[in-house]
């Protein structure tokens, strides 16, 4: 239980340093690492690791891990864009944000009604937490693929709070979500190559405007 | 009796061979061979048989800034427990002394540095005084939180929580303050993020460019204090992550000293890795272990 929330703390942690990260390369490595850190927690909340178990987690690390941000990486070398995020709100006030969103969190977790299902983790707030950040990043950033990174980051929060579920989830499910992704990601590394080759800028706010 | 003794021993002796460790392991990521680990004593060595270029526009406060910030760091030294023996020195409170006499040293470092009337090393001094005011409250979180987990507020008592294992809940805040230690260790001690220890361009440097004025063995003593900082904010930062303790002297001693070479061999691989910061992005980065250490103190009170 303790070694679970050491690795949830690293993992807010981890969000702190997205949000304040100025190189879009370095937003994409550090949101891999949490997809490490998150492909590994459900190993220590299952009763007994067996092979599905362990093939599960192998699956999730390699994807988020490694797949996902290869393409974005592939993605970012390939369009001709500063590779620095522009975000809409400097990223000072936006690790301030995180961080406030981080302690309310922290803090109100435990006035919900599922704090008895928590068992003295801090999944609920780290969830929480998570899906904000995933939010800030996604809302802020203006640049189409560090908007992928937010999303990534959104899912991440989902995928904590489905730990809660993992005695009712079957691995099924959780795989279907991992795919999801996958595609979802691929996509988007697609049609960012074609924002960027049609209109040389990745930049969304210019896209609401259509032009001949 | 022989705590004591090998405390002070440790105390004196080992902080320049950190320094070493840190450049090997810097070279070693560059492809280089790299000085060899004493290298630091050595040119501290040299450095004390120098004679002294003293500009006559400086007070005694110049000749004073470094013997005043070696005498500190060393007081602070006496705080903190070392492998198997306990702080030489404790009493209730003393985290703030502990905290202070950095303050301290840090104040006679920019004095003696603005005592030059050099334009370059005011600019050092403002930088480095903009950046204390950022480390320090992140430092005090930290301290809140142990003593929060302790219910003590000796130096003592706080760091040895996680050595009497785990308990529940303060695993969580304990991953936090080390992270944020880590940066406030960086920080306070110039390694690569923050400030460059080997740059010599006027324009980027904080801690270097406040010692430009000072030669021989006053800038031995500087470096010497250098290496002890980074010797003593490294142990309070092993206490916390890697607490072992046999409770045999023998065995414990040197597993210290070994943890403080992997640290010091860490801090080398964040050089080698990492670019260092730009001078406007540093602020975020302290700001954020200020934010990791609240964290930390949320975490117990909530």
């Amino acid at each position: 239980m303790d070694l679970l929330n050491a690795l949830l703390v690293i993992i807010l942690v981890l969000n702190l340093f997205a949000l304040g990260t100025s190189r879009i390369l370095s937003v994409i490595r550090i949101v891999a690492a949490q997809g490490v850190l998150l492909g590994a927690l459900p190993l220590l909340l299952y009763e007994s690791i067996g092979l599905p178990e362990a093939l599960a987690a192998a699956v999730g690390i390699l994807i988020k891990g490694l797949l996902i941000p290869t393409i974005m990486t592939r993605a970012l070398r390939d369009v001709v864009i500063k590779k620095e995020v522009q975000p809409i709100i400097g990223l000072l006030p936006s690790i301030i944000l995180g961080a406030l969103g981080t302690g309310f969190a922290l803090i109100f977790a435990n006035r919900l009604d599922m704090a008895p299902f928590q068992g003295g983790t801090l999944i609920v707030p780290a969830a929480f937490a998570t899906i904000f950040v995933g939010f800030i990043i996604l809302t802020t950033r203006v640049k189409a693929l560090s908007q992928a990174v937010g999303y990534l980051v959104l899912e991440n929060g989902i995928f904590i709070f489905g730990l809660l579920l993992v005695d009712a989830m079957p691995l099924v499910v959780e795989m279907g979500v991992l795919l999801d992704l996958f595609v979802g990601i691929f996509v988007i590394a697609i049609m960012v190559k074609h924002i960027n080759r049609a209109f040389s800028s990745t930049d969304t706010s210019q896209l609401v405007a259509l032009k001949e | 009796m022989t705590d004591i003794a090998v405390h002070l021993l440790v105390l004196i002796l080992l902080p320049p061979f950190l320094l070493g460790v840190i450049n090997k392991t810097k070279a070693f990521f560059a492809g280089r061979k790299g000085p060899p680990l004493l290298q630091t004593y050595r040119d501290i060595a040299k450095l004390l048989r120098k004679g002294m270029v003293i500009s006559g526009t400086t007070t005694w406060i110049f000749r004073a800034g470094p013997l005043v910030t070696l005498a500190a760091v060393a007081m602070a030294g006496l705080l903190v427990p070392f492998g198997a023996s306990p702080a030489i020195i404790a009493f209730q409170g003393d985290l703030v002394l502990f905290a202070y006499l950095f303050g301290l040293a840090r104040f006679f470092t920019t004095s003696a540095a603005l005592d030059t009337g050099s334009s370059f090393e005011g600019m050092g001094s403002a930088r480095e005084a903009t950046f204390a005011v950022l480390t320090e409250p992140a430092l005090f979180f930290a301290f809140l939180a142990l003593a929060r987990m302790s219910g003590s507020l000796s130096l003592v008592n706080m760091l040895r929580v996680p050595a009497m294992g785990l308990a529940a809940g303060t695993t969580a805040p304990l991953v936090l303050i080390a992270i944020g230690l880590f940066i406030i260790l960086l920080a306070e001690t110039c390694r690569i993020p923050v400030d460059d220890p080997n740059t010599h361009l006027e324009l980027t440097m904080i801690h270097e460019a406040m010692v430009l004025d000072h030669s021989g063995p006053l800038l031995g003593a500087i470096t010497y204090s250098a290496s002890l900082k980074l010797f003593i904010i490294g142990s309070v930062l092993v206490d916390i992550v890697a607490p072992w303790k046999t409770g045999n002297p023998l065995m414990d001693w040197p597993i210290f000293a070994g943890e403080l070479v992997v640290l010091a061999a860490v801090i080398g691989v964040v050089e080698s890795v990492m670019a260092r910061l730009r001078m406007n992005r540093v602020p975020y980065l302290l700001v954020s272990a200020i934010l990791l250490c609240g964290s930390a103190f949320i975490l117990l009170v909530r």
